[in-house]
C-alpha cells in the first residue's frame, strides 16, 4: 500500500472456483468523505479544463509582446532568427515563442513553490504525524483552504491529506513542463492558456505550504493582531553573535530558535533574516528580526555583521559562499535544492563540524538535518563572533576615496546597473572625498553587484556604495506586522458585500521581488496612500517587507498606522511568498462565503464571480524571478489585474485591454441573458507602469468592475479622478467610459464630469448582474 | 567621461539580435525620415523633463519638433503636465504600453481615427522599457518605421541617435528642429 492507495498482485492463486495468473488490482486513494457540498463540475482539473474561459479572457486582453530577445537558442537547429515573420526551423513563430517562455518561467516558478511545499510537508509530517490537524484560525476560518476545495474538490483536514493535492500539482506542473519541448504546442493563445493552469497550480501549491506550515510550527492564525517585529539593520545589536538565514524554506532557522531556546541562549546571540525565511521566522519567534528584502543581501553580508549565515532554497545570489568567505563568516547550506558546492557534513556529529568552522577547516558545510543545523549554527556563531566582531570588512573612508580614484570613467558601471543610476559621477565625486553622490545612490540600489563585475579597474563599487551609507544603514530601525496567514471567514462576511458593491474601493495586494525601479519606499508610500484612501491594502513577500522600510513624517512605518484587519483603511500582512494563496483564497471566499456561490471544484464560475465583482489588483512593483510572474499567472486566471513596475516588460508580453473597441466590452446580463456593454472594466489584466504615479492611477482604475453600484462606482471614480489629478495632472481623458449612469458620478465632481459627457457621445447604460458564462444565465432569451 | 561606441546598447547587456537600429550620424537623417513620413507620431516619456542642457529644457525643444514637424504628441506618466505648463497641450495621454499596444494594430486608426501612423518617434521612457516596448514594434509592427531622440543608442528602434554626451545630444536635437523649418 503507498499513500496513494492500494495496489494489490497475485501471481497465482487456484480454488475450486477459479484459477487466476498474474491478477494485478489497485485501487486509488481511500478517503473519508466527510464534507456535504456536492461535487462540481470540475475537481483535479486538467491543462484543457478551462481552455474556454482562459480564451475568452485572453480575447479581451491580448498578449502585447515584446521580445526580450530576437532569437530562440532552445535546440541545436538554432539559433533561430525569429524577427519579424521568420519561423524558426521547428516552425515556431515570435508570438509563440513569447508566450512559451512565459510558460516556462512559470513552471520554473510554480514548480519551485510546489517543491518547497513538498519538502516543507515531508519535513512536518516526520515531525508531526499525518494526522496532525490543519488548523489556520481556529473558530474564525471554516474554509481553511479555498483554492484547494476549489481546484481540487477536497476538504482537507490533516497534514496527510495535503499529500494527495500535492501529487496532483506535480502531476500537472510535470504535463505543464513538457507543453514547452520543441514541437509540442505552437499555438500562442493556447500557450497562454497552460500559462493561467500553471499560475493556479502554483496558487493551490503556495496554499498546501502555508496551511501546513501554520498548522504546524503555531504561526499566527489568521490573526489581525500579530505582532509587530524588528526590521532594519539598525534593529541589530552587533556586539552579540549574529546568525543570518536567507531564502524560503523556514525549518532550519526554527531549529536555531529552538536550539537557542532550550541551551537558554536566546538573548546571547541574534538570529536576522533576509527574504521569506525571516518573515516566517518571525511568524516563529517574534525576537528575530528581519534585515530587509532580497536585494539587501549583498549589503548585508557586505557590512560584516553577520557571523555565520545560514542558506536554504529561492532567491539567494549564487556567489553567497565566496561573499561569505569576504567577511570569514561560514556558510551552512542547508538544502538539496542548493547544495553549493559545499562538503555533506549531514552525518558527521555537531561536535566535528562546529570544530572544523571554528578551526577554519572549511568555509561551508552542506547539512540535510534542520536541528543539526539548528546546533551547529549557534555553537559557531557564539564560538567565532568575539574573533570576527574585531575586523573591519567595508572600506573606511580613506580605503573609499583611494580606490575610487582608480575610476577612468570609462561608464560601465553604470551601463551595467538596472536602474541606470548614475554610480560613474558618484564615484568621481567620492574620489575627491565627497560621497553624498554615492549614499544617494544606496536609497535605490536593488544590490545586484553588476556594476562591481563590469568594473575593469577592479572597483569594488557595491562596498563604495555600502560604506558611504554605513551611517544611514545604522539607522534602519522599521517596525513590520508579523505575517497573519489568512483571512478570516468572519472578516469576509463583514466586508464581502461592501467589496461587492464598490463601497470599499478595492482590495489592492502588493507582492513580490524588491527589483525596483526607485527603491523601496515607493511601495510604503503606495500602501499608504491607498490605506489612507480606505482601500484594503494587503502585503506579502519582499513587498511586505519594503513596505515597511519607510516612516511618514509622524515617523511611523505603515505598519504603525494601520490595522492589521482584512477592513477598509488596513494594511494586512498575510505573510512569506507562499501566504500569497491567502489573497487569491480571500477573493474565492467572498465569492463562495459572502455570495454563497458553490466552492467545490468549481474554479470557472467563482473566476467569473470574481473578475466581474470583486475589485482586486496585484501590485508587483519590483517584479524580478519566475515566481513572482507564476503567482500573476495564478490571479489573472481569477480576472484579477496585475500591475507591475516598468522592469516588468521584461518578463516577454503584457495582457492589454483595448478601451477604444467596444465590441470587447460586453458581457451577458444573467438575468435576461442579454448582451450589454459594461465599460472596459478591468480595462487591462497585466500592465507595466512607467513610473509609480502613473501606477496609482492605474490601479485606481483597474478596481473597477461591471457589478459595482452607482454608490461604489462613484466612490472608484473619485478616487481614480483625485489621484490623476494630483499625479498626472487634470481630468482623466476617459472618464466617459466609465460612467454608466448619472448616478455614477460622484457629487464633488459633477460639474466638471457633466461637461466632459457632453463633449462625447455619451448615453446611460444598464447596470448588468454580469457573467462571461452561457450557463449562469438564469432566464434564456427564449424564454 | 571616456568616449563611448556609437551603436552599442547603452545597459550593455540588452543585445537584441540580428537586426538592430540604423544610426542617426548626422541630424539631416532624423530630418529626412520626419519629412518623408505621412502620419508620424511622438511619445515623450517622464525623462524628459529632467534634462536641461545650457539652459534649455528638452521639452521645449521637443515641443518645437512637435509644431514645426506637425507631429501629434503622446505623453505618458506625469509627463502631461510640464507641456500644460508651457501652454502646448499633446494630442493625447496614455501610458507607454498602451500606445505601444495600439501601435502594432494594423487596423487602428490613430488618435484622430483618420489612418495608422507610419514613424513613431520615441523619447524620454526608461531606457529598458523603451527597449522592449520598441522591440515589440519591431517584430509585431512591421509597417511602422520607430526613431529614438534620447542620448543613448537604442537597437530595436528603426533608426536612433548615438550614445553621447548630453551637451552633443543637445546640439544634434537643437539642430534637427532647426533643420527642420528650412
Amino acid at each position: 500500500m503507498n499513500k496513494n492507495g492500494v495496489n494489490l498482485r497475485i501471481k497465482e492463486f487456484r480454488s475450486d472456483i477459479a484459477h487466476f495468473r498474474d491478477l494485478s488490482i489497485s485501487i486509488g486513494a481511500i478517503t473519508k468523505e466527510s464534507w456535504s457540498e456536492p461535487m462540481g463540475p470540475t475537481p483535479f482539473p486538467s491543462l484543457t479544463t478551462f481552455r474556454e474561459w482562459d480564451l475568452k479572457l485572453l480575447a479581451r486582453y491580448k498578449p502585447f509582446y515584446l521580445p526580450f530577445c530576437d532569437l530562440c537558442c532552445m535546440c541545436t537547429y538554432g539559433k533561430c532568427d525569429l524577427t519579424g515573420n521568420k519561423c524558426g526551423a521547428c516552425g515556431i513563430s515570435m508570438a509563440a515563442q513569447q508566450s512559451r517562455t512565459v510558460l516556462l518561467a512559470t513552471c520554473i516558478g510554480a514548480s519551485t513553490h510546489t517543491a518547497h511545499a513538498r519538502d516543507l510537508l515531508t519535513h512536518l509530517i516526520r515531525r508531526f504525524g499525518k494526522d496532525h490537524i490543519l488548523d489556520v484560525g481556529g473558530l474564525n476560518v471554516d474554509i481553511e483552504a479555498p483554492l484547494v476545495r476549489l481546484v481540487c474538490g477536497i476538504k482537507p483536514g490533516t497534514l496527510g491529506d495535503l499529500e494527495e493535492v500535492l501529487d496532483y500539482c506535480e502531476k500537472q506542473l510535470t504535463q505543464l513542463l513538457s507543453v514547452t519541448h520543441s514541437g509540442q504546442e505552437g499555438n500562442n493563445l493556447d500557450l497562454e492558456s497552460k500559462i493561467f493552469h500553471t499560475g493556479m497550480i502554483d496558487h493551490v501549491g503556495m496554499e498546501v505550504a502555508d496551511i501546513a506550515q501554520i498548522s504546524a510550527l503555531g504561526f499566527p492564525k489568521s490573526d489581525p493582531d500579530a505582532g509587530l517585529a524588528d526590521l532594519g539593520l539598525g534593529t541589530v545589536d552587533v556586539k552579540k553573535p549574529v546568525i543570518l538565514v536567507i531564502g524560503h524554506n523556514v525549518p532550519p532557522a526554527t531549529e536555531i530558535i529552538d536550539y537557542l531556546k532550550t541551551q537558554d541562549l536566546t538573548t546571547e546571540a541574534e538570529v536576522t533574516g533576509i527574504c521569506c525565511t525571516s518573515l516566517d521566522m518571525t511568524r516563529y519567534s517574534i525576537k528575530t528580526k528581519i534585515i530587509g528584502p532580497i536585494s539587501w543581501q549583498l549589503r548585508y553580508i557586505r557590512s560584516g555583521v553577520p557571523d555565520v549565515i545560514v542558506i536554504d532554497e529561492q532567491c539567494i545570489r549564487a556567489d553567497t559562499l565566496a561573499e561569505a568567505r569576504q567577511i570569514h563568516a561560514p556558510l551552512i547550506a542547508t538544502s538539496e535544492k542548493n547544495c553549493a558546492g559545499l562538503p555533506d557534513r549531514t552525518h558527521d556529529s555537531a561536535d566535528e563540524i562546529v570544530s572544523d568552522f571554528i578551526n577554519r577547516k572549511m568555509i561551508g558545510a552542506l547539512i540535510l538535518d534542520p536541528v543539526k543545523v539548528g546546533e551547529v549554527a549557534v555553537r559557531t556563531a557564539i564560538a567565532i563572533a568575539p574573533k570576527r566582531k574585531k575586523r573591519r570588512t567595508l572600506p573606511t573612508q580613506d580605503e573609499l576615496v583611494k580606490s575610487a580614484k582608480k575610476c577612468t570613467q570609462c561608464v560601465l558601471c553604470r551601463r551595467a546597473c538596472p536602474n541606470d543610476l548614475p554610480i560613474n559621477y558618484a564615484v568621481k565625486a567620492a574620489a575627491q572625498g565627497n560621497l553624498s553622490g554615492l549614499d544617494e545612490i544606496y536609497d535605490d540600489c536593488v544590490g545586484c553587484g553588476r556594476c562591481e563585475s563590469a568594473c575593469p579597474q577592479k572597483i569594488p563599487v557595491h562596498s563604495l556604495i555600502v560604506a558611504a551609507a554605513e551611517k544611514k544603514t545604522r539607522e534602519e530601525t522599521y517596525k513590520i506586522r508579523t505575517g497573519r496567514g489568512p483571512i478570516q471567514d468572519l472578516e469576509i462576511r463583514k466586508v464581502g458585500g461592501p467589496i461587492v458593491l464598490g463601497e470599499i474601493p478595492g482590495i489592492i495586494a502588493f507582492v513580490g521581488c524588491a527589483n525596483f525601479p526607485k527603491g523601496s519606499r515607493e511601495v510604503a508610500e503606495m500602501c499608504m496612500e491607498f490605506a489612507k484612501r480606505r482601500y484594503i491594502v494587503c502585503t506579502s513577500g519582499c513587498s511586505a517587507i519594503s513596505a515597511g522600510m519607510y516612516r511618514n513624517e509622524e515617523g511611523k512605518t505603515a505598519y504603525e498606522m494601520y490595522p492589521g484587519s482584512f477592513e477598509a483603511g488596513g494594511i494586512v500582512n498575510v505573510g512569506s511568498c507562499v501566504s500569497n494563496a491567502h489573497i487569491s483564497g480571500a477573493a474565492v471566499k467572498i465569492a463562495s462565503i459572502f455570495a454563497k456561490r458553490p466552492l467545490r471544484g468549481n474554479y470557472e464560475e467563482i473566476a467569473d464571480y470574481v473578475y466581474n465583482r470583486v475589485g482586486a489588483v496585484g501590485v508587483a512593483w519590483g517584479a524580478m524571478s519566475q515566481k513572482a510572474v507564476s503567482i500573476a499567472a495564478g490571479f489573472w486566471r481569477l480576472g484579477i489585474p496585475v500591475v507591475v513596475g516598468p522592469h516588468g516588460t521584461k518578463y516577454r508580453r503584457l495582457l492589454l485591454g483595448r478601451s477604444d473597441r467596444d465590441e470587447d466590452w460586453y458581457v451577458t446580463d444573467a438575468r435576461t441573458g442579454d448582451k450589454v456593454y459594461a465599460g472596459p472594466v478591468p480595462e487591462h489584466l497585466f500592465f507595466a507602469a512607467e513610473t509609480k504615479e502613473e501606477a496609482m492611477v492605474m490601479i485606481a482604475k483597474l478596481v473597477m468592475r461591471p457589478n459595482d453600484t452607482s454608490k461604489g462606482r462613484a466612490i472608484k471614480l473619485t478616487n481614480y479622478i483625485d489621484l490623476h489629478k494630483r499625479l498626472i495632472g487634470g481630468m482623466p481623458q476617459d472618464i466617459s467610459l466609465f460612467v454608466r449612469k448619472m448616478s455614477d458620478i460622484p457629487l464633488t465632481m459633477k460639474e466638471d464630469i457633466e461637461n466632459i459627457l457632453k463633449k462625447t457621445s455619451w448615453n446611460e447604460h444598464e447596470i448588468p448582474d454580469p457573467t462571461l458564462l452561457a450557463r449562469m444565465i438564469r432566464k434564456s432569451r427564449e424564454a | 567621461m571616456k568616449s563611448m561606441p556609437l551603436a552599442e546598447s547603452w545597459q550593455t547587456a540588452e543585445i537584441p539580435g540580428p537586426k538592430k537600429a540604423s544610426l542617426i550620424i548626422k541630424p539631416d537623417i532624423a530630418d529626412a525620415m520626419i519629412r518623408r513620413a505621412k502620419r508620424p507620431v511622438m511619445i515623450v516619456g517622464h525623462g524628459a523633463v529632467e534634462y536641461e542642457v545650457e539652459g534649455i529644457k528638452l521639452i521645449e525643444c521637443l515641443i518645437e519638433l512637435a509644431k514645426k514637424g506637425k507631429i501629434p504628441v503622446v505623453v505618458t506618466a506625469s509627463t502631461a503636465r510640464e507641456f500644460l505648463n508651457r501652454g502646448f497641450t499633446p494630442s493625447a495621454l496614455m501610458p507607454a504600453v498602451d500606445i505601444g499596444n495600439r501601435l502594432t494594430d494594423p487596423t487602428w486608426k490613430g488618435l484622430d481615427g483618420k489612418d495608422t501612423y507610419d514613424l513613431a518617434i520615441f523619447v524620454g521612457l526608461p531606457y529598458y522599457m523603451e527597449w522592449t516596448i520598441l522591440s515589440g514594434l519591431k517584430h509585431f509592427a512591421p509597417s511602422l518605421k520607430t526613431m529614438t531622440l534620447d542620448c543613448v543608442y537604442q537597437p530595436n528602434a528603426s533608426w536612433s541617435l548615438p550614445n553621447s554626451t548630453i551637451k552633443d545630444w543637445a546640439a544634434n536635437l537643437r539642430d534637427i528642429v532647426k533643420n527642420l523649418g528650412d
